[in-house]
């Protein structure tokens, strides 16, 4: 792969008027050149943002790329992600780090549906809200545990399909005792973990899913993560992990195993 | 080498496949003042992949104030004597103001165009005493839908019009010289259809009277739906399911005066076991409505914009398999399929959200709609959690 002129430097692009292949193709020419900080202004619902940048960079490279988002990126925003760190200033729509590898995407904002849809690592933290079917197909492998860590709440179907990872509901925007307005939470799970501070509401919860209190494990697991969200977006973590969460598993690693003949 | 691996070696990133789905976007003006089509174009070229050039629409409210106590009759004819047997109908059964053809360019990419004419007529004074004067109207489209050949009524609404056509939305928009109009509500879409063929009828918004919808997705019932509302009179004859959601927004809506959010209740109904846990008369009323209205459930994944002369509204299935994001920014009201198609033309919106699953988000000429969980930014309640806890402040 060539590497020439601007190692190391930092490239902005002005995504106005902008194809998501042309955004893309400029993306990988940068990388491909050896840049590993990009700034993108001014972006307009392009898809695939940051798709398949590990094709353009060694494996073993330490520096991977940082892309710096300003605007609205469209669906499939670091889709198949591997190693690379995208930060939205702004929301992002559909489809958020679909089939993600490994990698960072930090949305200082809210997220749209289909959150980290069958993703398989890395970390995704969202300031604000998501929407439906948050890590839906989510698995993890190995070493590999996806993570999603959202400061405000869920709307239905979240970790619908689940088979591996942890996804963190802080629901930061909340009342006391006002519970996460999500419904048919965790449908289908087979795997991973969901927890959520503060209650859900009666009946929300999936048939194949149960609710227990977090124990010494979890917290600790839970100081992990929130500190870092805490860090990213300017919260206090002492007082987010003083309140209860409520943690989801499944019930069985094989919900639907009377509707298969084998 | 195969086809496959010369795929790979043309085009590495594999990114020349075409992924799209329709695209809607609606924005209503609420004080009625009118809007410039222009940024309607704007917003349709931020989604401009989510179609593929099979069809596209607009529907424009506020367009003929000047005859707006007269039904504005958009037809297509794609042949001379379709006009000729249209003309002597109508004659027969109105009073036509005025006859011209509808403004249009030659546009690149749009093809065989056909003959575009509007009437502005009100029904004569001898209408027989069974009907009134909407219904009246209702059949007589009907009747020029299906029984006068080469002939297509796009939309016979008052003060309102729908401009629809095969193409991408930019060149429906050209060819109609859409940037020359201007309205309180305007809607579009663009269409990748996936059911059925594409023709000038199937593309959307689809006009009934003064009511009118965009669609993105498909209705998995139309079989049920569909012969629920031919029991009812209806006829459906334009080979797509959104057909269906305009039939029952007329039976609904516009005859039996249900309100946005009972019409929901009917076509996107909650779960039975959410009905049983509701407590009276709620459970009562759901019950009643799943008996009554079972054959206009929607089943399958559908958003939806409707409109009409007082008010927009945006809806999902119950289970929102198609996205729909909803904005407010003064006095305006945004939907659309695709948030940055709702900043490209709106750039620092008070609230944006997205609706919940079979909820409708009603804006009325006089009120904004309100977003369900404050206005999804965070950004306070983070700041808040660095000064302390902010539910034990608040106990």
């Amino acid at each position: 792969m060539r590497r020439t002129g601007i190692m190391g430097s930092t490239i902005e692009i002005d995504a106005s008027g902008l194809s998501h292949s042309e955004l893309n193709q400029r993306i990988r020419a940068a990388v491909s050149s050896g840049a590993v900080s990009l700034i993108l202004r001014n972006v307009a619902g392009q898809r695939y943002i940051g798709t398949n940048l590990h094709r353009c960079v060694e494996k073993q490279a330490l520096n991977k790329p940082q892309i710096q988002v300003y605007g609205t990126p469209g669906n499939d925003l670091g889709a198949f992600l591997d190693g690379s760190t995208i930060v939205v200033h702004g929301n992002a729509m559909d489809g958020t780090g679909n089939t993600m590898t490994s990698g960072r995407i930090i949305i200082h904002g809210r997220a749209g549906d289909i959150l980290r849809l069958s993703a398989r690592g890395g970390e995704i933290y969202v300031r604000d809200n998501v929407g439906y079917r948050t890590g839906v197909h989510m698995k993890e492998y190995r070493d590999k545990q996806p993570v999603i860590v959202i400061g405000g709440t869920s709307q239905d179907f979240l970790g619908e399909y689940m088979a591996g990872g942890i996804i963190i509901v802080l629901g930061l925007h909340l009342k006391r005792d006002e519970p996460h307005p999500c419904a048919h939470v965790c449908s289908g799970m087979h795997g991973g973990v969901v927890f959520f501070r503060g209650i859900l509401q009666p009946g929300s919860l999936a048939h194949g899913a149960r609710a227990l209190p977090t124990v010494s494990e979890d917290k600790m697991l839970l100081r992990t993560y929130v500190e870092r969200y805490a860090e990213l977006f300017g919260a206090d973590a002492g007082s987010i992990l003083r309140s209860p969460f409520t943690k989801i598993i499944p019930m069985t690693g094989r919900p639907y195993k009377q509707l298969y003949a084998y | 080498m195969d086809v496959t691996s010369l795929r790979w070696l043309n085009n590495p990133f594999g990114d020349d496949k075409l992924h799209s789905a329709c695209a809607i976007f609606g924005m209503m003006e609420i004080t009625g003042k009118l809007l410039r089509g222009d940024k309607v174009f704007t917003a349709m070229d931020n989604m401009l992949e989510r179609g593929n050039g099979l069809g596209a629409g607009f529907a424009v409210y506020g367009l003929y104030p000047e005859l707006s106590d007269h039904y504005a009759l958009h037809v297509m004819f794609t042949d001379g004597r379709g006009k000729l047997a249209t003309e002597e109908f109508l004659r027969s059964s109105f009073a036509i103001k005025l006859s011209e053809p509808l403004p249009t360019r030659k546009t690149q990419g749009i093809c065989g165009e056909p003959q575009l004419w509007q009437y502005f007529v009100t029904p004569s004074p001898n209408i027989p005493v069974t009907f009134n004067e909407e219904d009246f109207v209702v059949s007589a489209i009907l009747r020029l839908n299906t029984e006068i050949p080469d002939t297509f009524v796009l939309s016979c609404g008052k003060n309102m019009g729908d401009f629809k056509g095969v193409g991408y939305p930019d060149q429906i928009a050209r060819f109609y010289r859409l940037e020359e109009y201007s309205g309180y509500i305007c809607k579009a879409h663009s269409r990748f259809p996936t059911n059925s063929h594409a023709w000038r009828g199937g593309a959307h918004p689809f006009c009934l009277l003064n009511w009118s919808v965009v669609h993105n997705g498909e209705i998995s019932s139309y079989g049920a739906n569909k012969a629920f509302l031919e029991n009812l009179g209806y006829r459906c004859i334009l080979f797509t399911d959104t057909e269906v959601m305009a039939y029952a927004i007329d039976l609904l809506m516009h005859r039996q005066n249900f309100s946005p959010e009972l019409f929901a209740k009917v076509v996107a109904p909650p779960f039975w076991d959410e009905i049983d846990a509701m407590s009276e008369p709620d459970c009562t009323l759901h019950t009643s409505l799943r008996v009554t209205y079972g054959g206009l459930l929607m089943n399958g994944p559908f958003a939806v914009v409707i409109a009409h002369q007082e008010q927009m509204i945006a809806l999902t299935d119950r289970i929102r398999l198609r996205p729909l994001t909803v904005a407010t920014q003064g006095n305006t009201f945004y939907v659309a399929s695709e948030e940055a198609a709702i900043r490209s033309v709106c750039s620092e919106p008070n609230a944006v959200w997205t609706p919940k699953g079979g909820i409708p988000v009603v804006a009325k000429l006089g009120s904004l709609p309100q977003s369900s969980h404050c206005s999804d930014n965070l950004s306070i309640c983070v700041a808040d959690y660095s000064r302390g806890d902010r539910n034990d402040a608040k106990g």
